[in-house]
């Protein structure tokens, strides 16, 4: 069991995302509400939404590679976010399932919940290119 | 962009068309627009540019400095949603159903990137939005999008 990535990016900690649980391995981020994720006034912003859908897809893979013993570096290559629920102004959770991890790309799919997992404000579905690190 | 009350409706008066600029003022310096600080660059019958300025605390990556893939999104988000409005001249209460962006490199440490939102297609219910992020110049695009949006009430009156 490797330890849980808990380091995320300044694009997340300037939203105050931390890592607050783990569900399968993987790390669940948590974005509490505040007026830098908010679109219309109370509701949550689609591009938050979608960062926090990242974060937890980037979170997983990092997690899935660790587990791996790999040391290898990741490269978004895309993401459809499909909305599916309006965000409302209270905390957002969000974890990545890595569904395919091979030696040059991975799948990623995140959701985002709030009070109820089984139903999602948003998903996130992603690719990744898989970059061993050079030698020397 | 999510479901909400119509509050950029009050924005633009019944009849009075639809100003991306002025608009942008209101999504540009409050809530997340806000926090990316998004400016307003231009806009055409269909279209919207928009723009964010590097920032330290918007990276992917300390290392590298590369420009968070999320802050693509949002700005996205934003430029296409606006161009549904433009395209109409009119305010429509309207939800992002879905958004899909192709990352074709990153946007490197110190650049402005700019997204430009372009809305193709406009049924009664459906916007069809597509568009492009860059550095500065078209020709050399960053990101690709493509999207839907749905409207989520009557025209605004």
């Amino acid at each position: 069991m490797s330890a849980l990535y808990t380091t995320l990016p300044p694009y997340a900690r300037a939203l105050d995302m931390t890592v607050v649980d783990e569900i399968d391995g993987a790390p669940v981020i948590g974005m509490p509400f505040a007026d830098r994720v908010q679109g219309r006034p109370g509701l949550l912003h689609g591009g938050a939404i979608s960062g926090l859908l990242e974060i937890a897809a980037i979170a997983a893979i990092h997690q899935a590679l660790r587990a791996k013993g790999s040391d290898s570096n990741i490269k978004q290559v895309n993401v459809t976010v499909d909305f599916m629920r309006g965000g409302l102004s209270q905390m957002t959770f969000a974890v990545g399932e890595v569904t395919r991890l091979g030696r040059t790309m991975a799948n990623v799919e995140a959701r985002a919940w709030q009070d109820d997992r089984d139903k999602p404000i948003a998903m996130g579905y992603m690719h990744y290119l898989i970059k061993a690190k050079r030698e020397g | 962009m999510t479901t909400g009350k119509t509050d950029i409706g009050t924005l633009a008066p019944k009849g009075g068309g639809f100003d991306p600029a002025l608009v942008n003022k209101l999504m540009g310096k409050f809530g997340h627009g806000g926090f990316l600080n998004m400016e307003y660059v231009g806009h055409g019958d269909n279209w919207v540019e928009l723009a964010i300025d590097w920032r330290e605390d918007l990276v992917a990556d300390p290392d590298t400095g590369i420009l968070a893939s999320a802050v693509i999104i949002s700005l996205m988000d934003n430029a296409t949603s606006m161009s549904i409005w433009t395209k109409l001249n009119e305010f429509r209460p309207q939800a992002t159903m879905d958004l899909r962006i192709d990352y074709l490199r990153p946007s490197p440490s110190g650049q402005r990137v700019y997204g430009r939102g372009i809305c193709y297609h406009l049924t009664n219910s459906i916007g069809f939005v597509r568009g492009y992020a860059h550095n500065g110049n078209p020709d050399q695009p960053l990101a690709h999008a493509s999207g839907t949006f749905i409207r989520t009430g009557g025209q605004a009156t």
